[in-house]
């Protein structure tokens, strides 16, 4: 059952409380959207941990039906569907050191069009809910690709990779602070930023058949964990 | 030609030279300039590493800024080690490995029950180790970002994939680390058991600072 629908413009930031049980999922309305997610658990301590996500489940990239798991190692969303299979996850969020390439913007000469960066974004919505810099952790840069080189090391956007109408759903496994900003990928050579909708609805229950309880035994460990942590 | 020797702090031997045990830890205090070492003494053992400007520890190191500056997955001399708000907190000025992690992020007891399973919910834990010994600095659950795996071996692929594989490096092999700013360096000689990370039998490291 859908509950409500919210447009983030690009290049602007958001924040909201998203309940466990919900699927919220992201489209982008442009060509190369970027979305720079954290994560924070019910508590509004435990941040998703992206180290811990990737090498529990021996990825480099985010894609279904991958948990999304936190620094006390719970399951805080799993990733259930996504028209993209790859999520980049390495690449960070944007700096105002990234958007120098523009020339100075301000709220004075572009009023609401002024560039921001991700982090400026970010942190902003962190400290509405009292946290803030000190928990900056590694966001998912949702609908983003950040290729890895045959040597298995070097590093390159891959532009393109989202178009307009890609998606990618998340089912919250506890009650999260979902934290986002729209702004262009630090690496993306992208001109302006596109926006994302958010529609957020009620998750069918699922069982120990669930997609991403299935995918590794890691996996179904965080969901476990989580399970427990608000039985 | 002068009769200056370039690097006199080296020829009159390092200021601090410590033996870090398997499983513990240090809080360093390196001044601006200083140079710290840290010796993989047997050989295949991961140093867990955080790194935080002295005077305000909220500026502390980032992995993922670090790698995307660089352009690379893996940390070598001439890395430029990032804070989360650009800063240069050090550079790697000498490394025998090769390369180095810094995405595989550092064992929790949290995060071993997920990979591993309930029975090795009591092993000691490098964010054990970071809690304990940052508490001094103030730096506790909030403070710790993600971290360096100096000596660890984690190659990702380019279809996506991750591993963990046995480490690059052998007995006597080092890597240093010069200060760009006053550095608290927190670090945990990790005491992981259920992976080749540290050869499975995790052992000392040497760490030795030169600095006036
Ligand atoms: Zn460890």
């Amino acid at each position: 059952m859908a509950l409500y629908t919210h447009e983030v413009p690009g290049g602007a930031a958001w924040s909201t409380p998203v309940k466990a049980g919900r699927l919220v999922t992201l489209t982008a309305l442009g060509d190369d959207a970027n979305c720079s997610v954290l994560l924070v658990g019910a508590d509004r301590v435990d941040r998703m941990n992206i180290p811990d996500t990737l090498k529990a489940q021996m990825s480099a990239r985010i894609l279904p039906p991958m948990v999304l798991m936190s620094d006390r190692g719970l399951a805080l969303a799993s990733v259930v569907a996504s028209t993209l299979d790859w999520h980049d996850c390495l690449g960070g969020f944007g700096h105002d050191a990234h958007l120098a390439r523009f020339g100075a913007s301000s709220y004075q000469a572009d009023r609401n069009a002024w560039r921001r960066a991700a982090r400026t974004g970010l942190v902003s919505e962190l400290t509405k809910h009292g946290l803030g810099e000190r928990d900056l952790h590694a966001p998912v840069n949702f609908f983003s690709r950040v290729a890895i080189g045959e040597d298995g090391s070097s590093l390159a956007f891959v532009p393109g990779h989202a178009r307009a109408g890609d998606t990618v759903t998340l089912r919250t496994e506890q009650d999260l602070l979902l934290v986002l900003s729209t702004a262009l990928h630090p690496m993306s050579a992208a001109d302006l930023p596109a926006g994302v909708r958010v529609d957020v609805e009620l998750a069918p229950a699922v069982g120990t058949d669930d997609a991403s309880y299935t995918f590794r035994a890691e996996s179904a460990r965080a969901l476990e964990m989580t399970r427990r942590a608000v039985a | 030609m002068t009769t200056l020797d370039s690097s006199p702090a080296i020829e009159a031997g390092p200021v601090l030279d410590a033996t870090i045990g398997a499983g513990d830890g240090a809080l360093v205090r390196v001044p601006a300039g200083g140079r710290l070492r840290i010796v993989d003494l047997f050989g295949n053992q991961a140093a867990d590493t955080l790194l935080y400007d002295a005077d305000d520890i909220d500026n502390r190191y980032s992995a993922f800024d670090t790698i995307r500056e660089q352009q690379a997955v893996f940390l070598t001399t001439g890395s430029r080690l990032l804070s989360t708000r650009l800063d240069e907190l050090a550079v790697i000025t000498d490394d025998t490995v090769g390369r180095h992690d810094t995405i595989g992020g550092a064992c929790a007891q949290e995060s071993n029950v997920i990979r591993y399973g309930e029975h090795v919910r009591h092993q000691h834990a490098c964010r054990q180790t970071f809690l304990a010994y940052g508490a001094a600095a103030g730096i506790g659950q909030r403070e710790l970002g993600h971290n360096i795996n100096f000596f660890m071996n984690v190659p990702v692929t380019p279809a996506g994939g991750l591993q963990f594989d046995d480490g690059l490096s052998a007995p006597g092999k080092y890597v240093e680390l010069t200060a760009s700013r006053d550095l608290l360096v927190l670090l945990s000689n990790c005491p992981q058991l259920n992976n080749p990370c540290n050869g499975w039998d995790p052992t000392p490291l040497q760490l030795q600072g030169w600095w006036s």
